[in-house]
């Protein structure tokens, strides 16, 4: 552990039930904490109010790459039926008036880019893939994916003080707190090397 | 108020898993399929299967060297096998999307259960079905015209022709449902990841679980794009089939020229799909020990489906007689007539038999509940569904409007070879994904246990429901 800095990143509190976190996350939401995040196997309902988050943004993202599916689509097939090399068949002009042979390929272009800019919207908005979070350098951590409910609180938070949040991390029966502290891996993430979990061996 | 935020139990349902049965449990059951060494069982099916895989690479070389002859594809009947096994395969593909897009947003979650697997499956199928149409063309060094790509002849696609449109839509349901499946897996491979022993499972599930850390800010995003693909996918399933129906329906053909074609197409695949993934789903559960993640309700609830899809064919296969016979077109009545009792009559009471009469038995819960039952049956559907679009192909197109040229389809040992290669090849695929990647969706299944709900601990309510505004239950829904 010789490579650990002096001050902790963060607070990290275990429970053994969605409803203590849920419970915790109330708790810090109401004391004005902003920098803080809970991490469970599964998503909780009802834990997006308890954090006082908002709504997902990721709606604004989707709709615009799907309107330019259904644009590009068009686009694409007017030029190439229609102006490049018009091909007439079936008695069908080679015009706009031919659209209802386009929806299909519109139908399927809009729901590729959607899909797409779902996926990838919902990564870039998570800053994922990220090679490293100082949160892994707890052993206790790993059990995140497994049965346990974790809140951790970053020391970035405006009302961040070690012992008052500990404090109160204990007062909503926390089973185990822990300061978390970064290490020179996980300090700029992706400039170094080695592996992703470091911390759970 | 949706019954929605309610909890299970509220809803007057009894738990989606067994007894006993806890966070850590689910992940125990499924993770070490993947941990522990392969069972005997699982190398010889996997070494059956890559045989499989390398005899349709030998025909398919084969017939590249030697060109489509090889197939028993000739005048008049030009499509026979290489479209019913694509159509077959599709068809299969499309439980996968169905459970976990349309059963996802009609909130039925006992899908939970099943969903990983069906997606797999969908996936497998799906590039099962692609190798057919890269592989008719005759010169399949030129597959790549299919596609809107500049070249030496300054010619495009034909947007109007339905063919183009299936390229679209088969290549679209493709890369949708493989994203789908991937993201539903980035959690479970962060389990995976964090149960690691060995330095090189570490790096690799580390890789692909993306640094997931259970975050609820990311799980906001994270179910919020769930949500959005899902409502993409559930178009995007029943838009497949029909477009598939298309390359029929929108031909001149007598037997081919109906419009009950899409829906029929739609249910007929979810039919033949979810007839599949009980078939593998009754294996694998009893090999693999997932009797308490997978009950018997969950077969029981795929049954009712295989029996209302069932139907629904069958009452399109009654339906395109009516229209044959009501129509009052020569052509398209001597197709039905010489369907039902002309040389391929052997084929068109298969179909009937398989998909219209074998599903019946659900009506009752004894058979509903049976597992030697519902596996026949599923393999069942299975050949029904294979008949039904070699029905629809060859039948319609051996006895055209000149006698003279009428004829009589027999496949080739090639033929044979292909197709059971692509049997090989799927199985192959399925093998190693219940080899290495969770075979139940262990968020998800932990998400509906009853202990997933924050208010089940009976001394748990309290202020929290009253603060803020945004709590989503009423105070009601917490009392027990």
């Amino acid at each position: 552990m010789s490579d650990l800095q002096d001050a902790p990143v963060l607070l990290l509190a275990e429970f053994d039930t969605p409803g203590e976190c849920l419970h915790a996350a109330e708790a810090l939401r109401d004391a004005g904490y902003k920098d803080f995040d809970t991490h469970t196997p599964f998503p909780i309902h009802g834990m997006d109010a308890a954090m006082g988050l908002g709504d997902s943004k990721l709606g604004w993202i989707v709709f615009p790459a799907g309107l330019m599916g259904a644009i590009g689509a068009f686009t694409m097939i007017h030029w190439m039926n229609n102006i490049d090399y018009p091909i007439i068949i079936g008695g069908k002009p080679a015009g706009i008036a031919s659209l209802p042979s386009m929806i299909p390929v519109m139908f399927e272009l809009t729901v590729l880019l959607s899909a797409f800019a779902a996926v990838f919207g919902m990564l870039g908005l998570n800053k994922l893939p990220r090679h490293h979070h100082p949160i892994f350098n707890s052993s206790r951590f790993a059990s995140f994916s497994n049965d346990k409910f974790f809140v951790s609180v970053e020391a970035t938070d405006p009302k961040w003080n070690v012992d008052k949040t500990k404090a109160l991390l204990e007062g909503v029966h926390a089973k185990h707190v822990e300061l978390v502290y970064d290490d020179e891996e996980g300090g700029d993430e992706l400039e170094h090397s080695s592996h992703a979990s470091k911390g759970h061996a | 108020m949706s019954s929605w935020n309610l909890p299970i139990k509220e809803l007057g349902e009894e738990s989606l898993v067994g007894e006993g049965v806890t966070f850590r449990s689910i992940t125990e059951t499924v993770c070490r399929v993947t941990e522990n060494k392969a069972p005997r069982g699982w190398w010889i099916a996997f070494l059956i299967a890559a045989n499989f895989t390398g005899v349709m690479t030998l025909a398919i070389a084969y017939l590249f060297w030697t060109g489509v002859g090889v197939w028993g594809n000739n005048a008049p009947v030009y499509w026979a096998w290489d479209i019913t096994n694509f159509v077959w395969w599709i068809g299969i593909g499309h439980a996968g999307t169905l459970i976990s897009a349309v059963l996802f947003l009609f909130r039925q979650k006992w899908r939970t259960g099943i969903n990983r697997f069906a997606e797999a499956m969908t996936i497998f199928a799906v590039i099962c079905a692609l190798v057919f149409p890269g592989i008719h063309v005759g010169r399949a060094w030129y597959a790549y015209y299919m596609m809107p790509f500049p070249n030496e002849m300054s010619i495009w696609p034909n947007f109007k022709s339905p063919l183009i449109w299936d390229i679209f839509a088969v290549s679209t349901y493709f890369t949708v449902s493989t994203m789908f499946w991937l993201v539903g897996l980035i959690p479970d491979f962060a389990t995976l990841r964090d149960r690691a022993k060995g330095k090189y499972r570490r790096m690799i599930y580390g890789a692909v679980a993306v640094g997931w850390r259970g975050s609820n800010r990311h799980w906001q995003n994270y179910e919020r794009a769930y949500l959005i693909l899902a409502a993409l996918s559930t178009p995007l399933v029943l838009s497949v089939h029909s477009v598939v129906s298309f390359d029929f329906a929108t031909s001149l053909m007598p037997g081919w020229h109906t419009t009950i074609f899409p829906p029929y197409f739609v249910a007929g695949a979810v039919f033949s799909g979810f007839a599949m993934v009980m078939t593998l789903m009754l294996i694998t559960r009893a090999v693999y020990g997932m009797r308490s993640l997978v009950l018997p309700k969950h077969l029981e609830l795929m049954n009712k489906i295989i029996l209302v899809t069932g139907s629904l064919v069958g009452y399109a296969y009654a339906m395109e007689f009516f229209i044959a016979y009501y129509g009052g077109n020569d052509y398209e009545l001597f197709v039905f007539k010489n369907r039902a009792t002309g040389p391929y009559w052997w084929a068109y009471w298969t179909m009937i038999s398989c998909n219209v009469l074998s599903p019946q038995v659900f009506w009752f819960k004894r058979f509903r509940n049976s597992i030697p039952v519902m596996f026949v049956v599923s393999i069942l559907v299975n050949i029904g569904m294979w008949f039904e679009r070699f029905v629809i192909i060859v039948t319609s197109l051996h006895r055209d409007f000149l006698p003279s040229s009428w004829g009589y389809f027999r496949p080739t040992l090639v033929d044979i070879f292909t197709y059971a290669g692509t049997l090989g090849l799927f199985f192959t695929a399925f093998l190693l994904f219940i080899r290495w990647i969770p075979m139940i969706a262990v968020a998800e299944v932990k998400g509906v246990l009853p202990e997933a709900d924050p208010h089940h601990d009976a001394g748990d309510h309290g202020e929290h429901a009253l603060v803020a505004g945004h709590a989503q239950q009423p105070a009601s829904a917490e009392a027990e």
